[in-house]
């Protein structure tokens, strides 16, 4: 599969607008301007842009704490986004969700979650949804490596695997959930074996190379309307502490140098000048127009007005 | 009018419904073709078939966030908790998924979903089969909670719950399956609104607040102290959420002495709201006495029948607190 120019320009427009987000989010922090937390992907940047981008508005994602690439893969409006993680009216919840809860219905995504692996059994609904009304879609569902120790995870694979139900479980392993290493969490190297236990077919990828999972999610969307539903590991890491306070006591600085050797943008970058899929001054217009972007939805945000308690009632329930 | 079980009634407002929205689906354990672990569904896997009613995994997390999603999506859902006590290996999907989806994403979705689950002790089951957990539910911002006391309740207000926007905690109580009473022919039967009381007995001296199972003992309680000359009011709530506090206002203006009476453990209790109710209210004024609860002791349900019978409020123990009360 050779992706076309207009792809590679999509993908690293979004995974750069999603670095600068985090960075600017990260910025806005600091300077006490947000008074929620918030869980930042730098470093994970390919996986929920390669996975989202592959698919149709009509495919439903469930997103994680830690899932702002995936709801700019997903084509979210960034600077609702934006509004939201400031706790503005504007923003996608009206502020009263944060980041930990953004979504769009009219994307396709059914939203982030706050509780870990509390969006996976969700998933198997949508994906019931598609199934009994005979769609070609199907609903992708990511969540951590620490995700994969809930119970919610193995009920919802083995009732998925059982059903045939269309769903694309992603696991976005970065080795640790808060501070414990998968290595003091779980028995196995490879979290994609867990789908073996459940009839499902499982593969890992490398999680830093977006053209790779973008290729990948193409096919493990046949396969999963053909078969049944797939889990897909992503191996990657996370650079930044788990959230706004974190120490970062649990691993090495030399750990981190490493993983910031296998930069997923830097990774994209290169492969599109090697291969001259674009020039350097190409390059460069994208990455103005994402630092652009978030400029833009932070003045956005800033200009919001915010939610007014009047309205606190409205949408506990609906009509 | 005819005579059918509680249990039938709610088959028939599932049944009923299904047959009218395609988009409405029903998974649970073991609710094809064994009929549901209360014979509640028996008939319905033959007459909707395998995608319809989906017998699932013994796996209360998922069928829970299962209904949820298909319901997020467009489906509607009735999902059914074999016992309402597996609801604790369902809370997260019910309290923090399904109750908050709406909110928490500034009204982008709905959930239209009902959670049946049958509730209360007396049947010997012991300690993790018996439990009334409504209150529980009731707390929980998102969530609406029905408990019906009658046949023709459990129909109408299954099929209102059905129909409602919102996720539903229908707590069915499993002694109630096997009563009779009065259903409207099918075809002419009744929706009954949520958030609506009924009075199932007049009276005039003393009220009873109650729900549920807690009705038909109520009322026996109430016919027998009519023949002392005490002339008792029995209002069945129907729906904790929303509750019709109107309705229980009403009744106390009207006696001036009013009794909570529910299974529940009393510390806790939904009959502490209930009390509330009446006196931030300004049927305070009205009142002759101090308003009563009367819940189960704040014990784990036991299994010998004779402490189980024990453990909740008895016609003999709604009977001296009324006495007390006047
Ligand atoms: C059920 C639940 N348990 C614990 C937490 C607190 N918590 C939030 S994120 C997190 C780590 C999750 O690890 P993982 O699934 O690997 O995702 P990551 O943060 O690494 O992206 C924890 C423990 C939570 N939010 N929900
Ligand atoms: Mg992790």
């Amino acid at each position: 599969m050779k992706l076309s120019k207009e792809t590679h320009k999509e993908l690293y427009l979004k995974m750069v607008q999603t670095r600068k987000f985090e960075e600017t989010a990260a910025r806005l922090f600091v300077e006490g301007k947000v008074h929620g937390t918030a869980h930042f992907c730098i470093g994970e940047e390919a996986t929920g842009v390669g996975v989202c981008t592959s698919l149709e508005v009509e495919d439903y994602i469930l997103q994680t704490h830690r899932g702002h690439n995936q709801g700019i893969g997903k084509n979210m409006d960034i600077k609702k986004m934006m509004a939201e993680f400031l706790g503005k009216e504007t923003g996608y919840c009206k502020g009263k969700g944060g980041c930990m809860h953004i979504a769009d219905f009219s994307v396709g995504s059914l939203g982030a979650n706050g509780i870990v692996g509390g969006g996976i059994p969700l998933a198997t609904g949508a994906a019931l949804k598609q199934q009994y009304n005979k769609e070609d879609n199907i609903t992708v569902v990511f969540f951590g490596d620490g995700a994969t120790n809930e119970g919610s995870f193995h009920e919802s694979l083995n009732l998925a695997a059982t059903w045939k139900l269309p769903v694309l479980f992603v696991c976005t392993n970065n080795y640790y959930g808060m501070s414990t290493s998968t290595k003091k969490s779980m028995a196995i190297d490879d979290i994609s074996i867990r789908a073996e236990g459940y009839g499902m077919k499982g593969i890992a990828l490398d999680g830093n190379d977006v053209v790779n999972i973008y290729e990948e999610t193409i096919k493990a969307k046949k396969y999963i309307l053909e078969n049944g539903p797939m889990l897909m590991v992503l191996n990657t890491y996370r650079w930044m502490g788990h959230s706004k306070s974190d120490a970062q006591i649990y691993r090495t600085k030399e750990e981190v140098a490493e993983w910031k050797e296998k930069c997923p943008i830097k990774r994209h970058r290169d492969f599109i000048l090697k291969n001259k899929v674009m020039t350097e001054a190409e390059l460069e217009a994208i990455e103005a127009q994402a630092a652009q972007d978030i400029k833009d939805a932070v003045a956005f945000a800033e200009s919001s007005p915010e939610p007014k308690i009047e309205n606190i009632f409205d949408d506990v329930y609906a009509d | 009018m005819r005579d059918i079980t509680y249990a039938q009634a709610i088959n028939e407002a599932m049944s009923e419904e299904m047959r009218l929205d395609k988009n409405l689906i029903f998974i649970g354990e073991d609710i094809g073709v064994y009929g549901g672990a209360f014979g509640v569904s028996k008939g319905m896997f033959e007459e909707f078939g395998p995608e319809r009613v989906k017998d699932t995994p013994i796996s209360e997390q998922v069928i829970t966030g299962c209904a949820a999603g298909a319901s997020m999506t467009g489906l509607k859902t009735i999902a059914e908790m074999m016992f309402s006590d597996f609801m604790t290996l369902a809370m997260d999907q019910l309290a923090n998924q399904a109750a908050k989806n709406r909110f928490q994403f500034g009204g982008q979705g709905a959930v239209p979903m009902v959670l049946r689950a049958p509730g209360g002790s007396g049947t010997g089951a012991a300690e993790q089969h018996s439990q009334s957990l409504e209150a529980w539910v009731a707390h929980v911002p998102g969530l609406k909670v029905v408990i019906p006391s009658t046949p023709a309740d459990a129909k109408g207000l299954l099929k209102a719950s059905i129909r409602d926007n919102n996720p539903v905690v229908f707590l069915e109580q499993k002694l109630l399956y096997r009563q009779k009473g009065p259903v409207a022919e099918i075809g002419e039967d009744e929706i009954i609104p949520l958030g609506k009381a009924d009075v199932k007995r007049e009276g005039k001296d003393v009220t009873i607040i109650t729900y549920g199972r807690m009705v038909p003992r109520s009322l026996k309680v109430a016919e027998d102290l009519a023949k002392e000359g005490i002339d008792v009011e029995v209002v069945d709530i129907r729906t904790l959420v929303p509750l019709d506090k109107e309705a229980l206002i009403k009744s106390a203006k009207k006696t001036g002495k009013v009794l909570v009476v529910h299974e529940a453990c009393q510390t806790g209790g939904f009959g502490g709201e209930l009390v509330s109710v009446v006196v931030e209210s300004d049927a305070f004024f009205y009142l002759d006495a101090p308003v009563k609860r009367l819940g189960g002791l704040d014990v784990p349900i036991p299994y010998n029948p004779n402490l189980e019978a024990q453990v909740v409020p008895t016609e003999e123990k709604i009977t001296a607190a009324i006495k007390n009360l006047l």
